[in-house]
């Protein structure tokens, strides 16, 4: 029996990186630390578990061999004029690299998951700009956390514990060093722990925001409420913000996904970066998954760009809304697609999930999802930091390296294995033509 | 196309400045990628290089080309993109940029130059592994970083209880950990009260809750670097970075380590001088503390700078720099990024343009080359520009041509601010640089500085890093004929790495893995003990990850190359 | 009833994740619609009963339950998934992100006989 320690769970943005997990005979009896979506994952991961490689037959998916399956894959992607490359979140930043490369080989579109995610956030961040930290500033010296459009104690279950409420950081010891301020559409568990809880009308989060810059400049609001929320209640709570010693501002998807979505985004960021002239202010996007920060940050350094880019040219383009992968599914401008590591299928609106299914499909995956049991190829793989070493980047972009724990089934490869060979032998056709 | 691995230049005239060659018409031979002798004629790869002047490969002691400031920057600027793509080829990756590449396109650009050694000069230890991420996808150049320690919790407390040994066994600790290469220190104590919001104008300030001053941070890090032999000086950007008058901070800085120089050999480097060469009291009297600072260096050993060029265009500001990077979004109302790191140091980011008609843009731009002038040693300069903060990498040609040539110093004067042109004593500074002065700052001096013994010169045993460039001294006017020799110097004719020809006419014909580079330091024995107990005990208080997360194995770096550091007396 | 549409991460719903898209935890939880008791009442609908959620783009049937986290009247909460994706417009108004919350939508009571099963519902595609 062997117990690994300051093992970085694969699940979320928090990258907690304190788990420990103890292996018998190959495999894992327990995994301390980490919260219940981490624990689920080491004890039930092999569950609804892809076993080995298939390909369709009419209605059926009959299993192939590996090489065959890369070959067919490989087929796929040079045939197709123009292919998607999608999901990335889910996997190490080796096999992003990997996936930047095979795409810029086979001039398809790749995409990740920042596209149904903090896209909009990207997009405002490119139009104003960011102010920000690491997680550690937040849990060393800020005195208040806003979540607005997130909730924490559904979505990332160690968030507050190890980062903002309750911490032990160098100036903020407990829960009473800090106030907390939650800003949702719904009372939900973690608007019910709150200092402050503004309700806002849905859709509202714009108006909301404005309002509050108003308030902060002291500046007459001519009307009784804001976007469901009482004027004097904004004006509170602008003089809290105000008077913070050092805020931080955590946003989900409830800016991203409404209307409004990047612009809700313009009017989080203009709203920090004003608060910087009264005090010192920063803000973070909670990142879903465990590497989609690593996927922004791989592809900005390679392509320029952190999502939807477009290889048809022979260099990296980026127009969200062009070259967006829901857009190019709903347009049905895509004929073939690869998907890593996530599903569409389940996730994607009906309209771009008819596209992806009307056209050849290859899944690299490790569990059995709705979207590998459509598919033409399906390649299963191991999971990254369980079954294999990777990079990771966290929600505030600190890298780190997620460890193997466990040996993956021998017809398990990594992901970054199977796309090296999927490259390869895209190459070799290609010189073949 | 079969590898020779010995390779004859033949009949190049060349400027190996370490090595007392000024402009002799000669042959290099290369074997195994090394300088050497000579070469058997039977088996060499012949190349004739008449017509061109040969020189070290170029050394860029200090650019923004790696790591997580840099990506954010280029999240920043997709608008930015779009001035230059780069297609991909069977041999190049695809890329975009202008004034932040992506990191294929960035080594091939360099290369392209004549350039084959780049430093970027600013990463903080806890994201070190990102910029490793990203200096192994910089092709053909060898690297190293450098992590940023003026502001770090363990070097200021230790340095607060004058515990050297201790500070020392740390950095010792920290290089090897997150695998860099030299002790950089970013407006040291401010970026801790920026962590508050705040900063420190003058290094006898003192940092809030650490009761100690930039000027106790820098001597005892200067203390720290000679202790541990490193190979270079520290390397300083200057507090009050940007601001009139900060000119006087600089010279208080260099002046702070003048006793604890050792052997005639340098105790600082100040990084892109010119930010920190204003005198004036506010933007409308902004005026030159050049001739100030270059006095000094004239007068002292112990310090060398970077220049630190404004090129005039759009470019990118981005340092570690957290509130004059505020300072600098609010005076231009430009998108401001901002990103601190815990116990550690901070940063940000604003687009910025450089215009010929602003006065203090303009100014900006004399002050620099008055400063390249006006100092009489070129060991004590390297050409930046801070890239890409005073400019894009890709322009450096145009401030060497500005050196070169007295008429295209004054070319570039006509059309700049009225009032800039008159204050500055630019127009009367009739100096103009030899080439081989320029192969001082743009090769030697950065390797001699830096300690990189292999690098910067072409006598027997340096590596084989040569720049050839389509400049025949005996037929052109450097001076006369500046548009040519800028183009030259652009697209250099043949740039050889390792002893491999990696382009021709500024074209990327091969693709090799550079080096990188870190100092693999010893410590002080007992001292590390006791820093081993500090890290147990105060790690996991002041991070958010685990000590045994936080060293970057040497797995990370494509083409590991470690350079032993021995203790001095030890 | 006209109602706002929220989809979003729910505890369940993210375990349901681990333990596979076929499992009884995520077919439970991306199929359940959480509720104001006030709204439930309106259309006659009990804690566990049936309703169908409509707009232009669709129209599923899900599980109707008392919100344990309150969601005020007028508005619905179901989590992420194939389910509720059924009636998400793609269209992202040139971010690349569809609007998968403040959707409007029609509710009211269901007659079907029970909600789809995730394989047959992949199949409905």
């Amino acid at each position: 029996m062997n117990t690994i320690t300051g093992v970085v769970c694969p699940f979320c943005g928090c990258l907690c990186d304190d788990l420990e997990v103890t292996v018998e005979k190959g495999k894992i009896i327990s995994a301390k630390n980490g919260c219940a979506y981490s624990l689920t994952k080491y004890l039930n991961y092999q569950k609804e578990r892809l076993s080995e490689p298939l390909i369709r037959k009419g209605e059926e998916q009959v299993p192939i061999g590996l090489d065959e399956a890369v070959e067919q894959a490989a087929q796929i992607l040079v045939d197709a004029a123009y292919p998607v490359l999608y999901g990335w979140s889910s996997t190490s930043c080796e096999a992003q690299h990997l996936g930047v490369e095979l795409a810029e080989e086979v001039g398809g579109a790749i995409d990740n998951t920042s596209t149904v995610c903090h896209g909009p956030t990207v997009e405002a961040f490119q139009e104003i700009g960011h102010p920000s930290c690491t997680l550690g500033q937040v849990k060393n010296r800020a005195d208040l956390i806003v979540y607005w459009g997130s909730n924490p104690l559904q979505s990332h279950l160690r968030h507050m514990a190890r980062y903002t409420m309750g911490a032990e950081g160098k100036w903020r010891k407990s829960r009473d060093d800090r106030t907390l301020v939650v800003v949702d559409v719904r009372k939900t568990y973690t608007a019910r722990v709150a200092d402050y809880f503004i309700q806002v009308d849905p859709n509202g989060d714009f108006e909301l925001m404005s309002a509050l810059r108003m308030g902060l400049r002291h500046e007459e609001i001519e009307q009784d409420a804001v976007a469901g929320v009482p004027v004097e209640y904004i004006e509170e709570v602008a003089e809290v913000l105000r008077g913070c010693e050092f805020g931080a501002l955590f946003y989900g998807l409830g800016l991203t996904m409404s209307s409004g979505k990047n612009r809700n985004l313009d009017a989080a960021i203009s709203l920090v970066t004003d608060l910087n002239k009264w005090t010192k202010f920063v803000m973070m996007p909670m990142r879903g998954h465990f590497n989609v920060s690593g996927a922004n940050t791989v592809f900005l350094w390679q392509t320029g760009y952190p999502f939807a880019v477009d290889f048809s040219h022979g260099y990296p383009s980026y127009n969200p809304g062009v070259t967006s992968v829901i857009d190019i599914l709903s347009r049905d401008e895509s004929d073939a697609a690869i998907v890593v590591s996530s599903d569409p299928a389940a996730n994607f609106p009906k309209k771009a999930v008819e596209s992806l299914l009307r056209n050849p499909l290859i899944v690299i995956d490790p569990h059995r999802t709705a979207t590998a049991e459509k598919a033409d190829v399906v390649i299963p793989s191991a999971f990254v930091g369980i079954e294999c070493e990777g990079t990771a980047y966290r929600m505030d972009s600190v890298p780190l390296k997620l460890k193997k724990v466990v040996e993956p089934p021998s017809s398990c490869l990594s992901d970054e294995e199977i796309l090296r060979r999927i490259l390869e032998e895209v190459r070799r056709l290609k010189e073949w033509n | 196309m079969e590898l020779s691995l010995e390779l004859l230049i033949k009949n190049t005239i060349v400027y190996d400045p370490s090595n007392g060659v000024n402009g002799e018409r000669m042959d290099l031979s290369v074997r195994d990628g090394k300088i050497v002798e000579s070469v058997d004629l039977n088996n060499a790869k012949v190349l004739d290089a008449s017509g061109m002047i040969a020189m070290p490969g170029g050394v860029d002691i200090h650019s923004h080309i790696a790591g997580p400031k840099v990506n954010k920057g280029r999240e920043l600027r997709p608008e930015d993109h779009l001035r230059r793509i780069e297609r991909k080829t069977r041999l190049k990756r695809s890329g975009v940029g202008y004034s932040v590449p992506t990191t294929f396109t960035t080594g091939y650009w360099y290369a392209g130059m004549g350039y084959t050694t780049v430093m970027e000069p600013a990463t903080a230890p806890l994201e070190t592994r990102h910029t490793h991420e990203e200096l192994n996808d910089t092709p053909i150049l060898d690297k190293a970083c450098f992590p940023l320690l003026g502001d770090n919790w363990f070097i200021m407390e230790y340095l607060k209880n004058g515990e050297i040994e201790k500070c020392a066994a740390y950095v010792a600790w920290l290089l090897k950990a997150v695998k860099g290469y030299a002790v950089k220190l970013v407006s040291p104590g401010s970026v801790e009260a920026w962590g508050w919001g705040g900063g420190l104008r003058e290094i006898d300030e003192v940092v809030p809750n650490f009761d100690i001053t930039p000027r106790e941070i820098i001597r005892g890090l200067c203390k720290v670097n000679d202790l541990l032999g490193l190979p270079s000086p520290i390397h300083i950007h200057c507090n009050n970075l940007g601001s009139p008058g900060n000119y006087r901070v600089t010279l208080e800085t260099m002046k702070c380590v003048k006793d604890l120089a050792k052997g005639g050999r340098p105790s600082i480097h100040i990084v892109h001088v010119q930010f920190n060469a204003y005198a004036g009291s506010g933007w409308s009297d902004l005026s030159s503390g050049a001739t100030k600072l270059a006095r000094y260096v004239n007068r002292h050993s112990h310090v060398t700078t970077d220049l630190g060029q404004v090129i005039f265009g759009d470019t990118t500001t981005m340092t570690a720099d957290g509130p004059w990077q505020y300072i600098l979004h609010n005076l231009s109302g430009n998108r401001w990024v901002n990103h601190d790191v815990e116990a550690e140091t901070g940063g940000g980011i604003v687009p910025y343009q450089y215009r010929r008609r602003n006065y203090v843009n303009a100014m900006q731009w004399t002050i620099g080359l008055e400063f390249a002038l006006q100092v009489k040693d070129p060991w004590k300069i390297c050409l930046t520009t801070d890239h890409p903060n005073g400019g894009p990498f890709i322009e450096y040609p145009r401030i060497m041509a500005w050196l070169l040539s007295r008429e295209a110093r004054d070319a570039a004067m006509k059309r700049i601010n009225k009032t800039a042109r008159r204050r500055s004593i630019l127009g009367s500074l009739d100096r103009e640089y030899s080439l081989s002065e320029l192969a001082v700052i743009t090769r030697a001096a950065p390797a001699r500085i830096l300690g990189l013994r292999h690098k910067g010169h072409l006598g027997v045993g340096a590596d084989a890093d040569i720049a050839l460039y389509r400049i025949d001294p005996s037929e052109t006017d450097l001076s006369k004929d500046y548009r040519k020799v800028r183009k030259a110097l652009r697209r250099a004719a043949h740039t050889i790495k390792e002893g491999e020809i990696v382009v021709k006419d500024g074209e990327v014909v091969r693709v090799p893995e550079g080096k990188t580079f870190w100092a693999e330091a010893e410590a002080p024995e007992e001292a590390l003990k006791d820093v081993w107990q500090d890290l147990r005990e105060r790690f996991e208080k002041y991070y958010t990850v685990r000590l045994e997360n936080y060293p970057i194995g040497v797995e990370y770096l494509r083409r590991p190359a470690p350079m032993e550091i021995k203790m001095e007396g030890g | 009833m006209r109602a706002i549409l929220i989809t979003g991460r729910s505890l369940g719903q993210g375990l349901g994740l681990e333990l596979g898209k076929f499992s009884d935890t995520y077919y439970r939880s991306s199929t359940t619609c959480e509720m104001n008791p006030e709204d439930m009442s309106k259309l006659e609908v009990e804690s566990g009963q049936l309703i169908r959620i409509t707009t232009e783009y669709g129209s599923v049937i899900v599980r109707a339950i008392k919100a344990p986290e309150e969601v005020p009247s007028g508005i619905v909460f179901i989590p992420y998934g194939p389910w509720i994706n059924l009636i998400i417009r793609a269209e992202t108004h040139g971010t690349g992100m569809p609007s998968f919350k403040g959707v409007d939508v029609e509710v009211e009571a269901a007659k079907a006989s029970d909600v789809l099963r995730a394989e047959e519902l992949v199949g409905h595609h």
